[in-house]
């Protein structure tokens, strides 16, 4: 037998218009940890999906070799029934079910005709032993929290014996306490022989566990590094996935000029009914003209609560305190309130409530503000167009044409949309909720510098980040929050990711 | 050589809108040929075309029903209900038609409003909230006409609009002028308004289709509406049910296609948490919807009472579901934010042909039923598996 357990040959994938995959070659190592990296559109995903028999056999070109034999995967039950089983960043666990009767969804534990539940759950233990979960397997999946359900996801993997898992971008929604047991368990699996294939924009984790790092870019394979024998730092991967070497990730604003207070939130409370909790505790903060704020803590602290409740409440929070827009006293009963009072609120998760995926870029752009094109009630369609295709080319969104279904671009570029339609908004104030999760490094420095250059033309930002980072980078002052409060105020001059740190985990 | 590139190219893109009018005229042509052309002549269509008058009226509000991700199943017996109110304000009580009309109207609307309050703001599902609305008003209906029966209504003003057509100026040799004219003026108004959406395009630097193709869709879309009209000036010309259902598509589609309230109804079908965040009220559009879906329901059963002269107990059995199927053909998503009304009226046009030439072709009513079954599974699965490729 081969020393490769997957070798993909030549692996060539077109879409109308678009070739995803040109002649790309990549070969695992049995027993390895092999990370694949590459900006976004680069084809990573496309990959895997071409190995998983999401792509099946036919509408590809080239050989996949596992196992030293050809693979023809028609369908993803093909590819796990070799034992290739992926978990993608959505996960695909029922929210209803149980733990257990999610583990064995797919492959019941069969006494005669019926499931043997005894035995299931017995199993599930033992699954759950291995990934280190110490959880009652009767919980509902529902209950648990993404970095447990990820685990869950693994256990499920592990169930129906595995011998290559590939993650795709598995720590993107955990923070760094899950994030650290997740990579500390791929690496015991691999102790047991599990074979693992990781995607990830984090290159620090990346050289973390890597074994072998393959890079793509623009659907070709540029190389395929090996831990052992190459020195491999962050920056020459960045070199490899952008072709060229970006020297600073955050770029710097020369010229800072803070004016007034464009936002301030004074005494702001929220209760939610649906979690009948306290979720935000007496919060006060504001932002002036010309300034980024990033606001940090840890994952539930209550920073996306934060920004639901400033942006017209849409959770039905029931909320208390007071919110000023350039010094008046504003009251948002709804977004609407908050868009025309000049507030605006890039979301966190931007398929679920960011993005109609469907419509196209353009009436994606033009959806907040769609009044201003309106003339006696009718939409001004030609002027629409042109609206979409300045934002298209001033931020740089990488589409054929503006009339481009929003679904089918990156995540990086779909940001962009996103980006574009509030700022066709015309805010005073942008809040933006993790801007960079799940995009690549070139795309984040584009945006980043686009946030230099809306602060400088006189707007307001608010960060919401997880990425400390990023929040050290980009920020001229940094809140920390935790628990539903702000903790701590610190001027960018005092900020460091210890101080951060301690704050948000007291 | 670049032309016929062109035509295949428009073709593969619009593969999807183009089918219903293709499925359509195919349908058409089977007919025509299969009755020796009796499909065809002025009299069977005129009659078919005042057939979908009902039915088309309703699945035009049920398209932004389920592009809202909802579903009215209470139109039927609102319809019903609304038919034999008209009826009895008619004959016991002698209101006068205008009056008896705006009551049904309003009444209709109310009642739209009424399951958008109960679906928007007190959250019960769409189905459940309308599928109790279909009983109280089935049951409704029993009792307006459980003591008469058939309600049959003498005036001849109200089933005008169910029967009659519009006057005419001069009638030569029984080609119906008025209609004739009407068609003549949709024929330049068509022309003059694709060639400003041209010119404007143009201005603004943006791709348009050549030349050559643009004479030839004109001429092509023309040479329909020029037939349609020939056709229907042949019999009695244009119906009063006919003006009626052009007069409500044209101002759906308007809505839908060109104002800001129609892209928000869209946008609240493609993602309801996306639309809120941008700023739309999504239970005011949730009424909206069901209200324009109550008042359509009271036209429907204004048209269908008009048509019969008569309420009778069973009024309304059924309407909601060819509304439904009738939206479906026409290709609207049931997975929410897609589907354009000109589509439904095309897809309510494909079920009355298929009844109207089954029964011209003298096809049993248990083969047409799988017959209608069939077409109806089959545009579903077309509309499918094009949506896919076009990923």
């Amino acid at each position: 037998m081969s020393d490769y357990i997957l070798e993909m040959k030549n692996i060539t994938k077109t879409f109308p218009g678009v070739k995803a995959l040109d002649n790309v070659n990549f070969k695992v190592k049995r027993g390895e940890i092999h990370c694949l990296v590459g900006e976004n559109g680069s084809g990573k995903s496309t990959l895997m999906k071409v190995l998983s028999g999401v792509y099946p056999y036919g509408e590809y070109s080239g050989d996949i070799v596992f196992n030293g034999t050809v693979q023809k995967f028609s369908h993803i039950a093909d590819s796990k029934r070799v034992g290739i089983v992926t978990i993608y960043q959505e996960l695909a666990l029922i929210p209803e079910l149980t733990v257990y009767e999610n583990i064995f969804l797919g492959h019941e534990i069969k006494k005669g005709k019926f499931i043997d539940w005894e035995e299931t759950i017995v199993r599930a233990k033992e699954m759950l032993k291995k990934v280190k979960l110490n959880i009652n397997p009767s919980i509902k999946i529902k209950d648990l929290g993404v970095g447990m359900q990820q685990l869950v996801e693994i256990a499920k993997a592990l169930s129906k014996d595995v011998k290559l898992l590939v993650l795709d971008e598995p720590t993107a929604a955990l923070n760094e306490d899950d994030s650290e047991n997740l990579l500390k368990l791929i690496k015991e699996l691999k102790e047991h022989g599990v074979t693992c294939i990781l995607i990830s924009h984090k290159l620090k984790e990346v050289l973390e566990v890597a074994d072998s790092i393959t890079v793509l870019r623009d659907g070709n394979t540029i190389c395929t590094l090996d831990a052992s024998k190459d020195k491999i730092t962050e920056n020459i991967i960045i070199k490899h996935m952008v072709g060229r070497e970006i020297e600073d990730i955050y770029p710097k604003r020369k010229v800072k000029n803070f004016g007034d207070k464009v936002l301030e939130v004074k005494n702001l409370s929220a209760y939610d009914p649906n979690l009948s909790r306290e979720i935000l505790k007496d919060v006060s903060f504001n932002v002036r003209k010309g300034e980024i704020v990033g606001i940090a803590g840890l994952m539930g602290s209550g920073r996306t609560e934060l920004a639901l409740s400033i942006f017209g409440n849409s959770k039905g929070y029931r909320v208390k305190g007071d919110i000023f827009v350039n010094g008046e006293k504003k009251r948002f009963l709804k977004p609407k309130d908050a868009i025309k009072a000049g507030v605006a609120y890039v979301t966190e998760d931007r398929k679920g409530n960011g993005l109609i995926l469907i419509d196209d870029i353009k009436s994606n752009i033009t959806l907040a503000n769609l009044k201003s094109l309106c003339e006696k009630g009718f939409i001004n369609q030609n002027e629409e167009i042109k609206v979409a295709n300045e934002y298209k080319a001033s931020l740089r969104i990488k589409a054929p044409s503006v009339e481009q279904k929003v679904g089918n671009l990156s995540g990086g570029n779909q940001q962009k949309v996103s980006l574009g339609k509030w700022l066709f908004a015309r805010p005073y104030v942008l809040i933006l909720d993790e801007p960079t999760r799940g995009i690549d490094v070139g795309a984040k420095y584009e945006i980043y510098t686009l946030m230099n250059e809306l602060v400088k033309q006189g707007m307001s930002i608010v960060m919401i980040s997880s990425e400390l980072p990023e929040v050290l980078g980009m920020s001229d002052r940094v809140y920390v929050m935790s628990d539903g409060r702000i903790v701590g105020e610190l001027p960018i001059e005092e900020a460091t990711q210890e101080k951060i740190m301690e704050l948000a985990t007291n | 050589m670049d032309f016929i590139r062109e035509a295949k190219q428009l073709l593969k893109q619009n593969i999807r809108d183009y089918g219903m009018y293709i499925a359509l005229a195919v349908i058409m042509l089977i007919f025509t040929i299969r009755t020796g052309g009796l499909f065809i002549s002025s009299r069977n269509i005129s009659n078919l075309i005042n057939q979908t008058g009902y039915i088309a009226v309703l699945s035009v509000g049920m398209t932004l029903v389920i592009v809202i991700r909802h579903i009215d199943l209470s139109v039927g017996y609102v319809a019903g209900f609304l038919g034999a109110l008209i009826a009895i304000l008619l004959t016991k009580y002698g209101t006068p038609v205008p009056v008896a009309i705006l009551v049904a109207l309003i009444l209709g609307l109310l009642i739209g409003l009424f399951n958008g309050y109960l679906i928007a703001n007190v959250g019960i599902p769409a189905f459940v909230a309308t599928l109790a609305g279909m009983l109280v008003f089935r049951g409704a209906l029993l009792l307006a006409t459980e003591g008469t029966g058939t309600i049959i209504i003498p005036n001849k003003s109200f089933n005008a609009i169910g029967n009659g057509y519009i006057p005419d100026i001069a009638n030569i040799k029984g080609v119906h002028l008025l209609t004739l004219i009407i068609g003549a003026c949709t024929i330049l108004f068509y022309i003059y308004s694709e060639y400003n959406t041209r010119k404007n395009k143009i201005k603004y630097n943006f791709e348009v289709i050549s030349k050559q193709m643009f004479i030839l869709k004109l001429i092509f879309i023309s040479s329909i509406i020029g037939y349609v009209t020939w056709i229907l000036s042949g019999y009695n010309g244009l119906s009063w049910t006919v003006v009626i259902v052009i007069i409500v598509v044209a101002v759906y589609h308007t809505v839908t296609t060109k104002t800001s309230l129609g892209r928000h109804i869209y946008a609240v079908g493609g993602n309801p948490e996306a639309a809120k965040l941008s700023g739309i009220d999504v239970s005011k559009i949730t009424l909206i919807v069901f209200g324009s879906m109550g008042l359509l329901a009271a036209l429907s059963g204004i048209l269908y009472t008009a048509r019969l002269q008569s309420a009778t107990t069973t009024a309304g059995t059924l309407f909601e579901l060819d509304a439904i199927a009738a939206a479906y053909v026409g290709g609207v998503s049931a997975a929410g934010g897609v589907g354009k009304v000109t589509g439904s009226i095309v897809g309510a046009l494909v079920m009355s042909s298929l009844i109207n030439g089954m029964n011209l072709m003298g096809v049993g009513i248990s083969y047409q039923y799988i017959i209608r079954g069939a077409v109806l599974a089959a545009a579903v699965i077309f509309d499918v598996k094009t949506r896919n490729k076009s990923k």
